[in-house]
Formats: C-alpha cells, sequence, structure tokens
C-alpha cells in the first residue's frame, strides 16, 4: 500500500530530490543487485537497526533485489572488523555499518586493525545520547547526578555500550568537564542496548548513556527519567534539557555510516556510493529517520574518508586526555 | 477487560483459517530449519522479514511464533539420533537422548522430547498469558550478582555429566574455560588466546564445538572399532513409542523442566543453555535409575533439559512482550519487525496492541499443538535412520556436520576448528576422558567471568554484593546444598548404619 502510494508519487518524488537520482537509476535498473550487509554488532542495537533499515529503504525503494544481513557482535565491533576485512575483501556488492563507536573501540583496544582499512562509501546518521537514570532514582536533574559523581564517583555506576564507545566517550566528557578524574569512574560496559537497558530497568546501576533512540520508548512510558541530551540544541518533542544547558559543556553526536571491504574496485566503489547515496535521498529513508530520531548527515566518497580521518584524530586524543587509551 | 477475555479475543484472531495457513507453515518451516545445525530461528526469521511489506501485522507475528517454537522442537531430532545438536539449547538433550537411540530407544527419546516441548511450551506460554508482569519483575531483580551466583549453581551441574573420574571431568571443564576464553574480551576488548589470528578473534561458536567433539569424535571412534564389533547400534527395541514405565519417568521431569526453564528464560541474561543445565543435574540426582545414565541413556535426561529449553523459549517472550526487550537474537529480529509495522516495541505495546499480542500469544498455543500432532507421527520415520548401515550413517553424520557447520557463518576456518576438536573428542573417548564438561565449560565460563566482572565493578572491588543480595545468597546457598548436600547426606547415613563409635575417618 505503502509503495504503490511511493510508487504513483515516485517520479515527482525522484525529480524533487535532484537529477541525479534519475541518472542512476538505470545503473540499477537493470536486474537489481544483491547485496550483503555486515552488522559488527549483536541483533537489536543502534548498527543492527541502521543495517535492517538500509536493507528495507532499498528493498521498497526497488534499488535491491535482495539482500542478506551477517551479524558479528562484541568489543565494540573490533571483532568484526577483521572478519570483514580478511573474509569480505574484495566483495564489491558489500557494505559493513559502523560508527563513532568502533573508531573509538578500535583506539581503546589497540585493535590490529583499524577503518582505514576498508572502503569509506557515506555517513549516513547521527544520533545524540542521552543521560538515563531509573524512574525511582534520587537524581532529579543532570546537576544530582553531577553532584553525586562529584562526592564520590565510585558510587554512582554507569550502564552503557562497549568499553571506549561513544556512551563510555561522553561520560568521560562529563566528568573531565565537572572536574572527575576519568580513573576514578565506574563505568559498566554491555554488549547491546537490550542488556544496558534491563540493567536500568532492575535498579543495578545508578545511570545509564546510550543512544536517545534506545531509550525513548521507556523514557515515554515513564520508566525512565532522561535527565539530558548531548545534542547541540533542544529538540522537538523532547523534554529535557541538552547537556550545555544543563551547566555541562559537552556535545556529542554518535555517527553512524557505511563502509566497503578492502579492494573492491573503483568501479563497484562508485556504484555503491551511488546506491547508498540515492538510498539516503528517498522519501522512505527520511521517514525511517524520523522514527527513529535519526539526524541524516550524509557525507559520501572522499570528503566522508577525510572526515574518518579527523575524527579518529579528534576521538584519539579525548581518550587520551581520559586515560582510556 | 481480564486477561481471559484478552485471551479468548487473540483467538479469535489466530483461528481464522488464514492464520491457521500461517501457523502451519511456521511450525513445519521452523521444524526443518531446528533439524539443520547453523541453520537457527533468528537467520530464518531475519530472512522472511520483506513479509512484513506483504501481509497483515497478526499474520507474520503468528508465521514467526511457528517458526521460533517449531524450531525447539526440530533441535532435538538430530541431537537424539546423530549425536549432531542443532541449537546450543539441544545440547544437553544429546547427552542421554542418544545413548537411548543407541539402545533401541531412540523412539521414546523423540517421543518423550516431542510431548515435554508440548507440555512444557503450553505451560511456559500460559505463564506468558497470566504470569508476565510478575516474571518480569523478578527476571530484572537479576543483577550482575544474582546472575554469577547462577552460574555458579549452574557450575554444580558438572559433577552430572563428570563420569568415573572427579580428576577427568575437571581437566575437560577447564579445557572448555580455555575454548570459551578464546577471542576478544567483551570488557576490555582485549584478544585473548588468538596466537594472532585474525579468524579466532570472535572465538569458537559452541555449537561447532559441540558438533565436532561429540559428532565427528564419535564417528572416528566408531571408525576406529569397527572391527572390535562393540557398541552396535540397536535400531529399535519394544514399542515405538513410550511405555507406560516411561512415561512415568518423563512427567515429573517435564513439570521440573518448564518449572526451570520459563523463569530463567525470562531473564534478560538468562539464555536457554543454563536451564537445559540445571534440569539434567536435576533429574539425575532425583532418578531412581542412576545407571542408566550415560550407559544406556536415561529417559528423564531427555525428558527434563527437553522441557526446559521449550519453557525458556516462552519465557524470553516475556521481557519482548512486557517491556518491549530483545534478549534472544529471535526476539530482537522479531522487535524490528514490529518497527517495520511503524508499531514501537516498548513497555505500552500491551496496551497500544493488545489485539497484536494477544493473537500472538494465541497462536503460540495452537502453534504447540499443531508441533506434537507433526512430530508424533514423524518419530516412525526418523527412527528408521537408525536402520542405514554403521558405515553409510557415520558418513552420512560426517557429512551433515561438516555442511551445518560450514553453513553457520561460511568460513573454512569453522571447518578446520571442526576437525581439530573432532579429533580431540577421539581421543578424549579414546582415553576416557568425558567430552560434555567442555561445552558446559565453554558456555558458562565466560558468562559467568563477564557477570562476574560486572558485579565487581558495579560494587567497586566490594566481594560482600555476592551474598549480602538476598537472591545471590538463596542461589549461593542451593549450590553449596548442591555440592556438599550429598556427602553430608552419605556421611550421616554411613554413620547411622555402622554406629557412632565407628566414625571413619575419610568420610
Amino acid at each position: 500500500m505503502l509503495n504503490r502510494r511511493r510508487f504513483l508519487t515516485g517520479t515527482a518524488a525522484v525529480g524533487a530530490t535532484g537529477l541525479a537520482g534519475l541518472h542512476f537509476t538505470p545503473a540499477f535498473a537493470e536486474g537489481a543487485p544483491q547485496i550483503q550487509i555486515f552488522v559488527p554488532a549483536a541483533p537489536g542495537g543502534g548498527w543492527d537497526q541502521t543495517g535492517r533499515t538500509i536493507d528495507q529503504v532499498l528493498r521498497s525503494e526497488k534499488l535491491i533485489s535482495g539482500s542478506q544481513i551477517t551479524n558479528v557482535g562484541g568489543a565494540g565491533g573490533t571483532v568484526g572488523l577483521p572478519q570483514f576485512i580478511s573474509q569480505w575483501n574484495g566483495k564489491g556488492n558489500s557494505l559493513m555499518v559502523a560508527g563513532m563507536v568502533m573508531v573509538g573501540a578500535i583506539i581503546a583496544n589497540k585493535a590490529a586493525n583499524n577503518l582505514t582499512q576498508v572502503t569509506p562509501i557515506a555517513r549516513l546518521t547521527g544520533e545524540f545520547e542521552a543521560l538515563v537514570v531509573p524512574a525511582d532514582s534520587p537524581f532529579k536533574t543532570a546537576a544530582d547526578f553531577v553532584a553525586a559523581l562529584k562526592a564520590d564517583p565510585t558510587k554512582v555506576p554507569v550502564a552503557g555500550g562497549s568499553a571506549g564507545g561513544s556512551d563510555h566517550i561522553l561520560f568521560g566528557l562529563i566528568a573531565k568537564t565537572v572536574g572527575v578524574p576519568a580513573p576514578s569512574l565506574s563505568y559498566v560496559p554491555f554488549a547491546g542496548g537490550g542488556e544496558a537497558l534491563s540493567a536500568l530497568l532492575g535498579n543495578q546501576v545508578a545511570a545509564g548513556i546510550s543512544g536517545f533512540g534506545e531509550f525513548s520508548e521507556q523514557v515515554k512510558a515513564g520508566a525512565l527519567r532522561l535527565l539530558a541530551i548531548s545534542a547541540d540544541k533542544r529538540q522537538d518533542g523532547i523534554d529535557a534539557p541538552t547537556l550545555k544547558e544543563a551547566g555541562i559543556d559537552v556535545e556529542l553526536f554518535n555517527w553512524r555510516g557505511v563502509f566497503a571491504p578492502p579492494g573492491v574496485s573503483d568501479a563497484d566503489k562508485a556504484a555503491m556510493i551511488t546506491l547508498v547515496e540515492t538510498m539516503a535521498k528517498s522519501d522512505a529513508w527520511a521517514t525511517e529517520c524520523k522514527n527513529r530520531n535519526w539526524t541524516p548527515i550524509l557525507l559520501t566518497g572522499d570528503d566522508y574518508a577525510k572526515f574518518v580521518t579527523e575524527d579518529t584524530a579528534r576521538i584519539e586524543a579525548i581518550l587520551k586526555d581520559l586515560g582510556l587509551a | 477487560m481480564d486477561t481471559l477475555s484478552h485471551l479468548a479475543h487473540g483467538f479469535a484472531v489466530a483461528f481464522t483459517p488464514t492464520n491457521l495457513m500461517w501457523c502451519l507453515l511456521g511450525t513445519t518451516l521452523g521444524t526443518a530449519i531446528g533439524v539443520l545445525p547453523g541453520l537457527g530461528p533468528a537467520l530464518t526469521i531475519a530472512l522472511l522479514l520483506p513479509i512484513t511489506y506483504q501481509v497483515a501485522p497478526e499474520a507474520s507475528f503468528i508465521l514467526f511464533a511457528g517458526i521460533y517454537y517449531g524450531a525447539m522442537y526440530g533441535g532435538s531430532t538430530t541431537s537424539i539420533l546423530l549425536n549432531t545438536p542443532g541449537e546450543s539449547a539441544t545440547i544437553v538433550t544429546a547427552l542421554e537422548g542418544n545413548k537411548m537411540a543407541r539402545s533401541g530407544r531412540g523412539g521414546a527419546a523423540l517421543a518423550t522430547s516431542a510431548i515435554g516441548s508440548f507440555v512444557a511450551g503450553t505451560l511456559g506460554t500460559l505463564g506468558v498469558a497470566f504470569l508476565a508482569p510478575v516474571v518480569v519483575k523478578f527476571a530484572l531483580a537479576f543483577g550482575p550478582a544474582e546472575y554469577f551466583s547462577l552460574m555458579v549453581l549452574a557450575f554444580i551441574t558438572v559433577s552430572a555429566v563428570l563420569g568415573s573420574s572427579s580428576v577427568r571431568g575437571l581437566t575437560s571443564l577447564f579445557a572448555g574455560f580455555v575454548i570459551g576464553m578464546i577471542g576478544v574480551d567483551l570488557q576490555t576488548g582485549q584478544p585473548r588466546f588468538t596466537f594472532g589470528m585474525t579468524e579466532l578473534l570472535d572465538g569458537v561458536d559452541v555449537i561447532i564445538a559441540a558438533v565436532g567433539l561429540f559428532a565427528v569424535g564419535e564417528t572416528l571412534y566408531m571408525a576406529s572399532r569397527r572391527y572390535a564389533g562393540k557398541d552396535e547400534i540397536v535400531p529399535l527395541k519394544g514399542s515405538l513409542y513410550m511405555t507406560a514405565a516411561e512415561w512415568g519417568r518423563s512427567w515429573k521431569a517435564w513439570l521440573r523442566g518448564a518449572a526451570i526453564g520459563f523463569p530463567i528464560g525470562a531473564m534478560p541474561a538468562g539464555g536457554a543453555e543454563i536451564p537445559t543445565f540445571l534440569s539434567y543435574a536435576i533429574e539425575k540426582k532425583l532418578s531412581k535409575h542412576k545407571q542408566e545414565f550415560g550407559t544406556v541413556g536415561a529417559i528423564e535426561g531427555v525428558a527434563g533439559p527437553e522441557a526446559a529449553n521449550n519453557a525458556s523459549a516462552a519465557g524470553v517472550l516475556v521481557p519482548m512482550l512486557t517491556l518491549g526487550l530483545p534478549t534472544s537474537a529471535t526476539a530482537a529480529i522479531m522487535l524490528s519487525a514490529f518497527q517495520s509495522y511503524g508499531i514501537n516495541p516498548g513497555p505500552l505495546l500491551l496496551t497500544t496492541q493488545a489485539n497484536l499480542v494477544w493473537g500472538l500469544i494465541a497462536s503460540l498455543f495452537i502453534a504447540n499443538v499443531i508441533l506434537v500432532i507433526l512430530n508424533l507421527p514423524l518419530i516412525g520415520l526418523w527412527v528408521r535412520l537408525l536402520k542405514i548401515p554403521a558405515p553409510q550413517l557415520y558418513a552420512g553424520i560426517l557429512v551433515f556436520a561438516t555442511v551445518g557447520t560450514y553453513g553457520i557463518s561460511q568460513s573454512p576456518i569453522d571447518l578446520v576448528i571442526l576437525y581439530l576438536l573432532g579429533a580431540a573428542g577421539f581421543l578424549m573417548r579414546r582415553f576416557d576422558f568425558p567430552t560434555a564438561p567442555v561445552i558446559i565449560g565453554m558456555i558458562l565460563g565466560p558468562l559467568a567471568e563477564t557477570q562476574f566482572r560486572r558485579a565487581m565493578t558495579i560494587s567497586n572491588g566490594d566481594w560482600s554484593v555476592f551474598y549480602t543480595h538476598k537472591l545471590s545468597l538463596i542461589l549461593l546457598t542451593l549450590a553449596f546444598i548442591g555440592l556438599a548436600g550429598p556427602h553430608i547426606w552419605a556421611f550421616i547415613e554411613h554413620r547411622r548404619r555402622r554406629g557412632p563409635e565407628h566414625v571413619p575417618g575419610d568420610a
């Protein structure tokens, strides 16, 4: 039903999003390609959702004939990355979902492989983070949380994603900004969003830091209280201050994007960039981003490669400051 | 509206001809993929996700539920007949089930597992319908300290599979710890025991280890014994289904298995393996036929764990439907199917999508009935597999194990690991080391380690969390009783029989 409606308005939509869409369509019209999506995280988390949404939109837009999603989870993606590099080498129809979490994990884990070994295709989305507490927590505001952290950081265990990931980095940044030494922090890494969430709902930890989308339903239902978000400005429909407004001068976007394996041909790379770009400019993608609280921040090819290099340097500096690298 | 009227409404949704058709399709498909090692329900549902664009939400969830339950039924078949577990939750089933199959009671083992799955699946689904809000509170009370204590309790199950010598059994267990530790450490991201090999960074898949040690090891051992005339497989002895005595031994085990499986399945980090271990240990402790364990195969040792894994499968749905919390790969993919219908899975799911949720629960009941009807007649067909002459049968098992292993991640390295472990399994069998503790060590070791380290981080290094948390203390006490109880009991019996003046020093 949705498809048919989109099909009817399709021509107009493609026209509106630029001639590029029309121009590249023929390349995929003849036998739309099969693609493989590699998700270096367990099913259910942010990368997995990104991978599955890419798959859905590509299919519904008829840009691909089918796809296969492989999940290899653990350690902020550093378990999956080496496999993608070694076993997927040269597979031009493949995409790996990755992002800032992996950059941090590679540095913190002193991993043997890094993102310079894969082929950057596109940065797709950014997600601001949320600082939450269980509903019956004594912390009513971010200031309460900071006060407790200053009093004794070891008494404030905070749950989040894997060690060195964006959640860990944000926790470190908050602590550094308010003058709490990083090594004294009590950070509890979990493999996926679901597991960290259950630790929060079960009052096992004092607070949690993760992507806003992972907590939003629980916040809506009143099971968790949202203290602050890490966005640059206040967001529509979200009843919480930014960290800056709450007096903590920190801003963080957890970006996510896609990479092709090493050793793909220039033609394959160009075709893949076109494919992802066409997808990212579709209405279906915009709708999905809105539903999932993702901010679309498209950046492709060489610009994306440059961004990854710069961001790697930035995160490495932060992690070193924080004693995590 | 109360639960009953909700449920009645759910049945009205599920009982339409189209939805029944989806349920039948799902259960059939589920049984088939459960039989194949390497193809699990999570992957199958992920592959079928595009169907959500074509059919109504009720229909696709009924299909998925059928696949999910069906896989739990199918997984035990290959465990019992071929000693080749298709899912990690059916590894324990292979221990006694395969022994039974070799001594001519394969039909009974399959029957007790199918009927036990039905009983436990139905009880578990009742639990989802009526107890979900209570159970989820209990499940969320489990933090890292409690999980660690649960692992400690699960470790006593090792004593049930140690075999004749504790030293040999513990050697196997520790070998399992080492294999389980291979790969990147979750808490710090550091590689361990990988020897610089990228392929080892993801660790060794427990299914590959089980298939290697059990199926391949066994096959090599049989090949080496070909002319010794030992260990002949008896295709069928007695009736195809269960005898009255076997019914009598099964039903209590089903109920106990269901009682263990459901709450642990509902815990966010509970999983399906631990309840099967616990159920096996309990059945062995309580059985009046201990001599059958590990020799000709004891039916309780199949009935209990099979019931436990099906009840835990139902338990997984509790946090999923009440909180929108995915605690297994399959649940995570079902949740993403919710999202593709624009439904946000969360704590409000039960109130905003009552039709869908109750339709799903009703279809689980129907799936259970269809599955037991589907599986019982198949038993006659399955046991004929054992009439295949040994050389051909074992060659077939090798092919099956190899193809299944390759199917898991299409990695040739997995095949190397499979055959290395197969060779290890052969040597262990040859020199009388039990193989089951290796698998238990592989599964429990890393889980216990992670939870222990989390508990220590949260408590800031304070050990008292393990005994000041009430639940944790209870679990540790149970573990202590499980471990020391039989010895203390034996000591008291010993004294009573010999009189107090003959207290021996070696009690």
